[in-house]
């Protein structure tokens, strides 16, 4: 390449067209009604029902120690909600999607072109974001509007903890996504993964609700870790140096096995 | 990069192509070369090495032996593919796409991806998908999808372009329809692989081919060259009013080589001249044929014939 009427340089190694391919995903996954309902939709129609059609989750609590005295219960959801927004993205939407595409060929098509298959789960990783971000967006003005739950008390650390909560969980469904055969069996692991990692994030027990012992347990799983922060960041008015920890250590270890052992090809 | 005409060096070459799964040989010894222009055949039953030659060939699979050459780049070296990538579509057996994607949509999505693709509204013309343009790909026929992933390996305006098994699943009808397709895009200047087990798709299309079997080339020619039909042997049989038991008169022709009788007919081979030679001699003993039917060995009965295994029984 010494010439000086030389096609460009390959430099930019099979990016061409990124901007496409994104907009393109950004439409396929609109014209999926689940999609949408699930990661847009669903975080906030889940606090909002919480809300308004569970009782006594809006009584405040007098039997509980400090920070959280006064609180209600579904003030304490909030930050939870925003994980669960995190962890349906990652888990059950990302991995499905991507293990679909090996399995009908889109990722051993794309290897054909310029573009290389990479370049699809940059713009899946891209669009699922965006999803991830307008449904916590949504659910925390639901929240902060329609419910009255107070904003963070550290809104840095809240900044901070849920894109280490989304790089965790994306992290995971990378992992299935790039080993699982097929969509249907991408979508069976994710789900499997989905229940427990909202039952240690705190759904069914928020707060200082969950026993101690199951607390400790959790703070070391990636979703209860991402789940603990935003509580900490939320309420507790401390720096959960561990739980942000614990998700920075998941999100590297994942994507690097995901880095691995993603299969391009069946 | 000044690149000559590249008259001199075929459009693609293959030697010694070796590639293994594990303790399976897929392609065992391959070589071949395609020249600039033409429409080059590879045949072969199930099985034969074919697929994993041609996905060799786009870099979509690492050799074990050999070499591969497109357009003087090794589609096997990562710099190399890149340039290979721009200039070699291919259309895969199987590679669907997102089922809610458009055929226009697709096809402009994967236009963004080449330096200088083609208009995706021209190939939609082209391949005469103009009323399926906002159609989901879910939604189209399989004649239809075929059609897309032919416009999808076209889209990026290739040197070279890798058609595999086009016309599996479409009626007789698209069929000939696409074969138009495939002369007309070779006529744009296009150097167009053709990987088939249809015999009279290759007969209909192929400049050249290689018949390859267990992995290995065990014929490659033009398919006139394949079925001897350019070659100095003719068989032809006939039906004659009366029966004829007395061949002397026919095998003392010099042009004759054999004459057996088949049933009701009678069959001859001989050099070129022997059927107006049989003819003549009968028409001199007084007799007519009621009818006269000449037997070229098709591409069918040489691919027979060349990979029908020992033990292995031939039904047809």
């Amino acid at each position: 390449m010494t010439s000086t009427v030389t096609a460009p340089a390959p430099a930019r190694g099979g990016m061409r067209g990124l901007s496409t391919l994104v907009r393109s995903e950004a439409r396929l996954f609109l014209r999926y009604p689940g999609n949408v309902f699930f990661v847009v939709a669903f975080p906030s129609v889940l606090l909002l029902g919480m809300g308004f059609i569970v009782p006594g989750m809006r009584e405040p609590l007098t039997d509980v120690p400090a920070p959280w005295l006064g609180l209600r219960v579904i003030d304490m959801f909030l930050p939870i909600i925003l994980c669960v927004s995190a962890a349906t993205a990652g888990l059950t939407s990302l991995p499905l999607i991507l293990a679909g595409y090996r399995e009908t060929g889109v990722l051993r098509r794309l290897s054909t072109t310029p573009m290389r298959p990479q370049g699809v789960l940059l713009a899946q990783v891209v669009v699922q974001l965006c999803g991830v971000v307008a449904g916590s967006v949504i659910a925390l003005l639901a929240a902060l509007l329609a419910v009255g739950t107070p904003g963070p008390e550290l809104p840095l650390v809240a900044v901070a903890a849920f894109p280490l909560s989304v790089t965790a969980m994306f992290s995971i469904g990378l992992v299935i996504g790039g080993l699982a055969p097929r969509a249907s069996s991408a979508s069976g692991i994710g789900m499997l993964l989905y229940f427990p990692m909202l039952f240690f994030a705190g759904l069914w027990t928020p707060g200082p609700l969950m026993p101690g012992t199951l607390q400790t347990i959790s703070s070391y799983t990636p979703l209860g870790a991402a789940s603990q922060a935003m509580t900490a960041a939320w309420f507790e008015g401390s720096v959960p140096w561990l739980q942000l920890g614990v998700m920075a250590a998941w999100s590297v270890v994942l994507f690097g096995v995901a880095t691995k052992t993603f299969r391009w090809s069946r | 990069m000044p690149r000559s005409a590249a008259a001199d060096t075929p459009a693609v070459r293959v030697t010694h192509l070796r590639k293994t799964y594990g303790t399976t040989v897929a392609v065992d010894d391959v070589s071949f070369d395609v020249a600039h222009g033409e429409i080059f055949g590879i045949l072969g039953p199930n099985g034969a090495g074919k697929t994993t030659t041609v996905e060799c060939l786009a870099g979509l699979r690492t050799v074990d032996g050999g070499t591969v050459r497109v357009l003087d780049h090794d589609p096997q070296d990562p710099t190399d593919a890149l340039i290979v990538r721009e200039r070699l579509g291919i259309q895969l057996q199987e590679s669907q796409l997102p089922a809610k994607l458009r055929v226009h949509e697709a096809l402009a999505l994967y236009a963004s991806f080449y330096k200088d693709p083609d208009d995706p509204d021209r190939l939609i013309t082209l391949l005469g998908l103009e009323d399926r343009r906002n159609t989901a790909f879910e939604a189209l026929s399989g004649g239809q999808k075929q059609r897309m992933s032919i416009a999808l390996a076209l889209i990026g305006k290739p040197k070279v372009a890798i058609l595999d098994e086009l016309t599996t699943g479409l009626d007789p009808h698209a069929r000939r329809e696409t074969w138009d397709l495939v002369e007309r895009v070779r006529d744009d200047g296009v150097t167009i692989i053709l990987v088939t087990h249809f015999m009279d798709e290759a007969e209909r299309l192929c400049d050249r081919l290689v018949v390859i079997d267990q992995g290995r080339v065990v014929a490659q020619g033009t398919p006139a060259e394949l079925t001897g039909a350019s070659g100095e042997h003719r068989t032809f049989r006939m039906r004659l009013p009366e029966p004829f038991t007395d061949h002397a008169p026919l095998t003392a022709l010099p042009s004759v080589t054999t004459v057996t009788q088949v049933g009701e007919e009678i069959e001859v081979t001989g050099t070129r001249t022997v059927l107006p030679d049989v003819i003549i001699a009968l028409h001199a003993l007084g007799i007519v044929p009621d009818e006269v039917r000449t037997r070229t060995r098709s591409l069918e009965d040489t691919f027979v014939a060349l990979v029908t295994h020992e033990g292995q029984e031939v039904t047809s």
